[in-house]
């Protein structure tokens, strides 16, 4: 297992640099005022260049949010958040398109560096020109897979990588900025159709100032050649980020999505609010994949990124399928339920999640999965993993509607506990308004056993890598539905994610 | 290779008052040799077994063991494993979600990485598992499982045997390996074991009962009661114990 890969030597590299990806990039910013008012709302669609429709969805939304209440149910805890004190639009300056490599900022560069996003073709990514065609080249005589990058740095997506290569094949994968220009009747079409304006109060919040994002379409019958990836990263000081993401997958369509995040090491907290709206039409998959390592505070609980994400799904299409699938070890606080609306007959929803919480992150997350149409099937595996001072809620809603005749679920919730300091809690709630369904769910908690611990040292492994090794084994099931750069990934984040959690 | 001098240990108890197991035990293991330690049930065997290889929960309150010339008691349990001390459990743990082969080649790089050497190449790893397999009729779907996930307590015994084929440690503690296990599946174990044996390695072999010594035939047999070591002899005395029982040595774990 790659996980346990790292020297000795390499493992107390990291103790001194737990987080790798907390530094900052010193480049020049071009911020909205500071806090939020109808004035920012206006700001952020003119800097963008809105269309006038587009800056009254955005205001219908500012107005909605202002009367709507902040939600207090989930099993977090923190101080009040003053939304008039943060930035709500923050770009890097000359975001635009470079003609030179030489133009790019150097900054800009060494902090995809230490990214480490794969970025073979900075070039391409920073949209240098002529860099695609010399890229595809060099990519064609290796035979690594494929995945074109959108990087979101901050409020702004710098750049696609393979746009030419997608458009041979007719996939439009573009910042959601841009499509609102080149395509907006499908933005049109599909915006807020999933994650409605005046959802909820953070998917409202967004809606009025969302800053960037990526648009996908995936047009009839098309299986995306690559897959897609996006990188988010708060950097400014202060700035909240809030980025808006729409995958469309017409008849017959499939795209695989991978989405990771990191934010750099901030005394304060940084906010962050994003809706992801996935819509599959009839005979369509898309596979969604996360992999968040937002900086999650120091070990006292100061600074971290508060994580309130929307997330859904719209299986609005016979046997169409989403499989949304989550490695989340970052954040200070997360609230967070991607879901399925699962409205086509056979449609299929899964939800496969390993969230480890440490030091004292807080999470409370899970899934909803809603079963509308006939023989809809929906399957939910949860492994949560607290250590440290942590606390953790599984929170998910299986929801079966009179109509959904021959509706299965099956939900598996399993919580591991690492010291005896964490909380783990389990909070499933199920409805059922059919007889004809099939429902099961399995839920246990177990503890990371000495036994285990000195059987695996016992055999040569050494403290950090038995943990490692014992924790990749519990998220088995979730790790092996990760497409495998991510599990590589995933695997190593897990434990950097807990290490000093035993002893 | 293995000299323990006066050991002496105990149970660590949160009200900071163990129970003293080991009264001082005295054994000396040669390279090349196989020696056995017959006893009761609560003599202080598998307690022996666990402190030799670093379990927590134990405090040594007196003596020593070294192998090879390194003091065991200064030194982790993963580097014990790396310096060579095998031990079989007599409880193998089951570890959900980790392959066989992928928790030997991840102990096995990981032992070799501590002793300063080159990684296996995988090829030549599966080639090393299919032998051993095959010599203790493992199949290749097992391998794939879960540590010891829904073995039985044979199978989970020849994998432990299968383990130590893989990981060729210079000593082996055998803790009550033939426990659980009918004749046939003795028998496979003990060839293991055997074909382990060589003028290299020595064995520590804890048992109750005399079967599994009539296969490995052990150059030294102690018989050990009361967290003591209280006789010693050869494979004879392992008989003699077979007919006569500990009652002998009853009056000493009062």
């Amino acid at each position: 297992m790659p996980a346990v890969k790292e020297t000795i030597e390499d493992v107390r590299q990291l103790e001194s640099d737990k987080y790798k990806y907390g530094f900052t990039t010193e480049i020049e910013q071009e911020r909205a005022p500071k806090g939020l008012s109808e004035d920012t709302v206006r700001f952020i669609s003119a800097k963008k260049g809105e269309p006038e429709w587009l800056l009254e969805w955005r205001l219908e939304a500012f107005k909605r949010w202002t009367q709507m209440k902040e939600p207090d149910w989930a099993k977090v805890g923190y101080p009040p958040i003053d939304y008039q004190e943060a930035y709500y639009y923050a770009a890097p300056k000359d975001a635009a398109k470079y003609k030179s490599l030489d133009e790019v900022p150097q900054e800009l560069l060494d902090t995809y560096k230490k990214l480490g996003i794969p970025l073979k073709e900075a070039e391409v990514l920073l949209g240098v020109e002529g860099a695609e065609a010399s890229a595809a080249e060099a990519r064609n005589e290796g035979s690594q897979r494929k995945v074109a990058v959108d990087a979101v740095f901050d409020s702004v997506s710098v750049a696609t990588t393979f746009k030419e290569e997608l458009k041979k094949a007719g996939v439009i994968f573009m910042p959601i900025s841009e499509a609102v220009h080149e395509h907006p009747e499908l933005i049109k079409k599909y915006l807020g159709s999933v994650v409605p304006v005046t959802d909820n109060f953070f998917a409202t919040l967004n809606s009025a100032v969302f800053s960037d994002g990526s648009f996908v379409y995936v047009p009839k019958g098309v299986r995306c050649p690559m897959e897609l990836s996006t990188y988010f990263r708060i950097n400014a000081e202060g700035t909240g980020q809030f980025e808006r993401t729409l995958i469309v997958a017409d008849e017959g369509a499939y795209v695989s999505y991978l989405e990771g995040c990191t934010a750099p090491m901030r005394d304060e907290n940084q906010l962050h609010a994003a809706v992801v709206e996935l819509v599959a039409l009839d005979d369509a998959e898309i596979k969604y994949s996360t992999v968040q390592n937002w900086w999650p505070g120091d070990s006292d609980g100061k600074g971290g990124v508060y994580n309130f994400v929307t997330k859904r799904a719209d299986c609005r299409g016979r046997n169409s399928k989403v499989s949304w699938t989550q490695v989340e070890t970052g954040s200070a606080i997360t609230w967070k339920y991607p879901s399925c609306v699962l409205k086509g007959d056979n449609s299929q929803g899964e939800f496969y999640s390993i969230a480890v919480t440490n030091g004292r992150q807080q999470a409370d997350t899970g899934t909803k999965m809603i079963h509308l149409g006939r023989n809809t099937k929906s399957r939910i595996i949860s492994k949560g993993i607290s250590a440290g001072k942590s606390d953790q809620t599984y929170r998910g809603l299986v929801s079966v509607h009179g109509k959904a005749e021959g509706a299965r679920n099956f939900t598996q919730c399993d919580s591991l506990l690492i010291g005896d300091t964490c909380g783990a809690h389990t909070v499933p709630y199920i409805e059922c308004k059919t007889p004809k369904a099939t429902l099961e769910h399995e839920a246990t908690t177990s503890k990371l056993s000495e036994e285990q611990l000195f059987y695996a040292r016992q055999r040569g492994l050494d403290e950090e890598s038995a943990v490692a090794l014992l924790v990749n084994g519990f998220c088995r099931e979730v790790l092996q539905e990760l497409p495998m750069e991510f599990a590589v990934e995933a695997q190593a984040l897990l434990k950097v994610s807990l290490e000093g959690s035993v002893g | 290779m293995l000299v323990i001098e006066n050991l002496q240990a105990r149970v660590d108890a949160e009200d900071g008052d163990g129970r003293q197991i080991l009264k001082g035990v005295s054994l000396k293991v040669p390279a090349g040799e196989v020696h056995a330690i017959m006893g009761p049930n609560g003599c202080g065997k598998s307690t022996l077994s666990y402190v030799l290889s670093g379990r927590d929960g134990y405090e040594i309150t007196g003596g020593s063991m070294s192998f090879d010339g390194q003091d065991l008691a200064e030194m982790e349990p993963e580097e014990r494993a790396a310096a060579g001390v095998f031990l079989s459990f007599q409880y193998p743990v089951e570890i959900p979600g980790v392959p066989t082969l992928t928790f030997i080649k991840e102990a096995l790089n990981a032992q070799k990485r501590l002793r300063g050497e080159d990684e296996v190449p995988a090829p030549a790893f599966m080639k090393l598992a299919r032998e051993a397999a095959a010599q203790l009729g493992i199949s290749n779907d097992m391998l794939k499982r879960p540590v010891n996930v829904g073995f039985s307590g044979g199978e989970k015994k020849r994998m432990e045997i299968f383990q130590a084929l893989m990981l060729q440690p210079k000593f082996l503690i055998l803790d009550e390996t033939d426990s659980g296990l009918d004749i046939d599946a003795l028998k496979v174990v003990a060839e293991g074991v055997n074909a382990l044996r060589n003028e290299e390695r020595g064995m520590l072999v804890i048992t109750h009962y005399q079967r599994l010594l009539d296969y490995l035939k052990p150059d030294v047999v102690h018989v050990m009661a009361a967290g003591r070591i209280q006789e010693t002899g050869g494979p004879e005395l392992a008989h003699k114990l077979e007919k006569e029982g500990y009652d002998k040595y009853a009056g000493e774990a009062a």
